[in-house]
């Protein structure tokens, strides 16, 4: 059991975490024909905006309920009203998100009594699901605020039902932040392979994956769990959940439904992916397709392969909770060692990381406990970078943001495939780091030294 | 902040924009507004002042979505590049206590990383509770003896481009006129170049495309004391009240600092640009005419003559390649023409240009460029700017940033000409870089394989007409 070491300084240095509304907006992202409305000032969009559009490379859909000095002291009951109709009128969403902020949450805004009175007000918008959450970002990150998002849009567009497996193909899969729009492809061709049918929520990996569309250009998310899919999640024959940040997401849809749940903190490396097989099997009635069988048994081979360089290797992780929880158990199962685990905010899951202490903190915490201990590698988002040149290892680039890289939100982590690509990326950028023995010179030498002695490149 | 000191800022006689009634002070429309607030401007327009240590004090949003963000170079200290957030928790909003966590941030700022000096960035929560950030910067100064400068710039008091001014009114009120510029090194003296101090404000060294510039400024003797703020110095700010002329470049939102420092200090200023050949000649010959020196002048008209006729050799190649294509322009104020000048230069068509936020003066010398009968578009959403694209026959949309994924979608070559890009276009060597870009996006084999069908698709697909 790791020890949690809190945050001890005053000043956090090249922040780790992302902010609770930006995490809630990703999730609304995963939405078919939704739009995410952010009830702040309008920076708080345009960042986050940014911050989605530089990782993902694609046109993201993001409003501001736009406060101003007037409507923060006064109230800004009337940004939210104004906002959705105008939203509705222009773009005739599915379904608005509305995160708040930390603004709007000091201020004591009551998002939920707003979206009441915007009902009875605009009665010809009934139509338009809207789903808000309090999501301030002087709590929490990216993690707890897209679960807090994916809680809410359970309770506002699940309905109670008792027709549990109905749908006796269809499976849930409740998916955390962890997940790239790379993972949620693998998962549902995983899932498929057992002739199962997955609702995936949210669905980054249909809105977000980075594909040309024949359409020009839509204000709204292309692509993404239609609502209609969703409004049938309490008569699937299964929920899957990955990612701890998600157990009271899968509570509330459990209640909801009565649908049975199985749930996994995450789903890298060969344990954690035979898991999740073994489940699929038992609800498909299946046996385990060859083809799956293949991938699982191409993992064995590079586990093998690269457990010499992975073997003792020294890593440090800066992630975000589900993600240094699975990322850290991956490493472990290949006899590497994290030497350094920084999480950017408390979460059940860090007492069980596969290390000695997990630090709530920052990259600059990171960077010290990698020197002191050594690290050869670290795994973090391309804001790890800086830390990374400055000791001298490779950076492997996991979570938001990844600016500086093109493919970051197609690269998959979860299930055998993605682990032994991982596995040989990970061995080629140790092989990089290899030190030689430092060569020895005998004083008896009569040779003349060359310039570089003992080093030989290829 | 005050409404009445965010009335005076918005009040800015030397911008052409403030005879009209929108300058600035337009309420943002829920639902339906892009763009960064306060907070965004002034560090957008602080942070690349190099060895300064910038501490936004707020909760993460602010700082966690946008720290190293910033596409401007320095050639000595990157501490600009460190993040550095009070990341302010529940607890102390409701304890109220941002402002000791502050004080021992700035504390632990100084002691670990020596800056010159420490911006505070206030943000929408620490001004909604009330922190005095006046009086925690001065406590924190006189105990630490480093300068700590307040820049009082919440989100919410309004647009980027309040948040400029907010910028530049701190350091306007702080910073600039507080220390002497030091005396010209014997090393940089040379026989026959009397040696003249100059400032840019509003320059920010994007993808380093100034180093383009600076060693023509060198070369005739003109040293940048200071610059507002790419690859600048706190030092330096410091001393830019003692410049004998100054730039605006590009930026119509610090005009503020130009007009007090000239007001104060009487130093002149005009304003400029640095993209094309026309406009950086013009700028040289801008500097020369206001500091008055007959030998500067004949010496900028001879390196303007040497490097313009270097350049137009070089680009040559490079207009037989580009002439006749067509370019549909949507970016903002003074780039409206700026830049059609350039790509005219390169022997490109202009077919219309944005003009939302360009001035009477602005549009003039677009008519002056485009004709008469110049195109000028206001409504720069995705759809009229698609639907401009297809109407006009252009060959490429040239926009900022926002409007990347809008041309990339719709399968339309793009450039990026704003401040988020990551090639450098000033000087005359940056209009290399631009036409090279340019071709590289117009004549690029992708666009063909993307807008094809697949061969088994009806043929319906983009760019074909629809058959029944």
């Amino acid at each position: 059991m790791a020890e949690i070491i809190k945050r001890s300084k005053a000043l956090a240095v090249n922040p780790l975490k992302a902010s609770q509304p930006v995490g809630a907006a990703l999730a609304f992202l995963g939405l078919r024909d939704a739009i995410p409305m952010l009830h702040g000032s309008q920076g708080c969009t345009a960042f986050g905006k940014v911050f989605f559009v530089r990782h993902f490379r694609e046109p993201i859909a993001l409003q501001t309920t736009a406060m101003d000095q007037i409507s923060t002291v006064m109230n800004a009951d009337e940004n939210v009203i104004e906002g959705l109709r105008t939203i509705c009128e222009k773009s005739a969403p599915e379904v608005i998100g509305l995160p708040t902020t930390s603004l709007s949450e000091a201020q004591g805004a009551d998002i939920k009594r707003l979206v009441r009175e915007f009902r009875s007000r605009y009665p010809q918008f009934a139509d338009v699901a809207v789903v808000a959450v309090n999501t301030p970002d002087y709590g929490g990150c990216l993690e707890s605020g897209f679960a807090l998002a994916l809680e809410a849009i359970v309770d506002v567009l699940v309905p109670e039902t008792r027709h549990s497996g109905r749908r006796h193909k269809q499976v849930n899969v409740l998916a955390s932040s962890m997940l790239s729009p790379g993972d949620i492809e693998s998962i549902k061709e995983w899932i498929a392979c057992f002739g199962l049918r997955p609702v995936v929520l949210p669905d980054i990996g249909d809105s977000l994956d980075g594909h040309l569309a024949e359409g020009e250009y839509t204000p709204l998310t292309l692509g993404g769990t239609p609502r209609s899919e969703i409004e049938t999640m309490g008569e699937s024959v299964a929920t899957l959940v990955i990612g701890r940040s998600l157990s009271r997401v899968a509570d509330l849809m459990k209640s909801r439904s009565g649908v049975p749940d199985y749930r996994f903190d995450h789903l890298m490396g060969l344990a954690a992916s035979d898991a999740f097989t073994q489940t699929l099997a038992e609800i498909s009635g299946q046996a385990v397709p060859a083809r799956i069988e293949r991938q699982r048994a191409q993992l064995q081979d590079a586990m093998v392969d690269s457990h010499f360089m992975l073997g003792f290797a020294r890593i440090g992780l800066a992630l975000d909770p589900d993600l240094l929880l699975g990322f850290a158990a991956f490493f472990a199962g290949l006899g590497a060692e994290i030497v350094a685990a920084v999480s950017p905010a408390r979460s059940d899951a860090l007492a069980d990381i596969a290390c000695q202490s997990v630090h709530i903190g920052d990259l600059e915490d990171l960077e010290h406990a990698a020197a002191a201990a050594g690290a050869q590698l670290l795994v973090s988002s391309s804001h790890g970078l800086q830390a990374a040149q400055r000791l001298g290892i490779p950076l492997l680039r996991a979570g938001f943001p990844q600016y500086d890289w093109v493919g970051g939100y197609a690269r998959g982590w979860a299930g055998y495939r993605n682990a032994r690509q991982a596995l040989f990326d990970i061995s080629n950028l140790l092989l990089g780091q290899h030190h030689e023995i430092p060569a020895y010179r005998s004083i008896y030498r009569t040779d003349p030294a060359p310039a570089c002695a003992g080093l030989v490149r290829h | 902040m005050k409404t009445s000191e965010i009335a005076v800022l918005l009040n800015e006689p030397a911008c052409a924009h403030n005879a009209k009634e929108k300058s600035g002070c337009v309420r943002p429309k829920p639902g339906a507004t892009a763009g960064g607030c306060s907070f965004d401007g002034a560090q957008i327009a602080l942070l690349p002042i190099a060895d300064v240590a910038h501490i936004v004090h707020g909760s993460i949003a602010c700082a966690g979505s946008s720290w190293d963000n910033r596409g401007t170079r320095t050639t000595g200290p990157a501490l600009y590049r460190i993040g550095m957030t009070t990341d302010l928790t529940e607890q102390d909003v409701i304890m109220g206590r941002g402002e000791k966590r502050l004080f021992h941030s700035i504390k632990q700022a100084i002691d670990r990383y020596s800056p010159a000096a420490v911006f505070v960035y206030s943000t929408c929560i620490s001004a909604m509770v009330g922190d005095d950030l006046d009086a925690v910067c001065k406590a924190a100064a006189e105990r630490w003896g480093v300068p700590v400068v307040p820049v009082d710039c919440a989100g919410f008091y309004g647009s980027k481009n309040l948040g400029n001014r907010i910028a530049g009114e701190a350091m306007s009120r702080h910073v600039i006129g507080t220390r002497e510029p030091d005396a010209v090194p014997a090393s940089a003296q040379r026989p026959g170049i009397r040696v003249h101090d100059v400032s840019l404000i509003g320059e920010y060294n994007i993808a380093g495309e100034f180093w383009h510039v600076a060693p023509l400024f060198d070369e005739l003797g003109l040293r940048i004391i200071a610059s507002l703020s790419g690859d600048s110095r706190f030092s330096e700010i410091q001393t830019m009240h003692r410049a004998q002329a100054s730039m605006v470049v590009c930026a119509k939102a610090l005009l503020n600092v130009a007009r007090k420092v000239h007001e104060r200090w009487g130093v002149p200023f005009f304003e400029g640009s640095f993209y094309g050949i026309a406009d950086t000649s013009q700028a040289l010959r801008d500097f020369a005419r206001l500091i008055g020196d007959d030998d500067l002048a004949a010496r900028t008209e001879a390196l303007i003559a040497r490097e313009e006729a270097k350049i137009n050799a070089e680009l040559d190649p490079w207009r037989a390649r580009l002439k006749g294509k067509r370019a549909l322009l949507y970016t903002g104020g003074v780039k409206s023409w700026s830049v059609v000048s350039a790509l005219q230069d390169l022997g490109m068509e202009v077919v219309a240009t944005g003009t939302k936020k360009s001035t009477g003066e602005d549009k003039a010398r677009i008519r002056e460029l485009m004709g008469e009968d110049a195109r000028m578009i206001d409504d720069g959403s995705p759809k009229v700017l698609l639907s401009a694209y297809h109407d006009y026959g252009a060959d490429i949309l040239i926009a900022g940033g926002r409007n990347l994924y809008t041309a990339l979608k719709a399968r339309i070559p793009f450039l990026d000409i704003n401040q988020e890009r990551e090639f450098g276009y000033a000087g005359y060597t940056g209009m290399i870089e631009l036409a090279r870009q340019l071709a590289l996006t117009i004549d690029s084999p992708v666009w063909a394989a993307v807008r094809d069908p697949a061969p088994w698709a009806p043929s319906k697909a983009v760019g074909l007409p629809l058959t029944f």
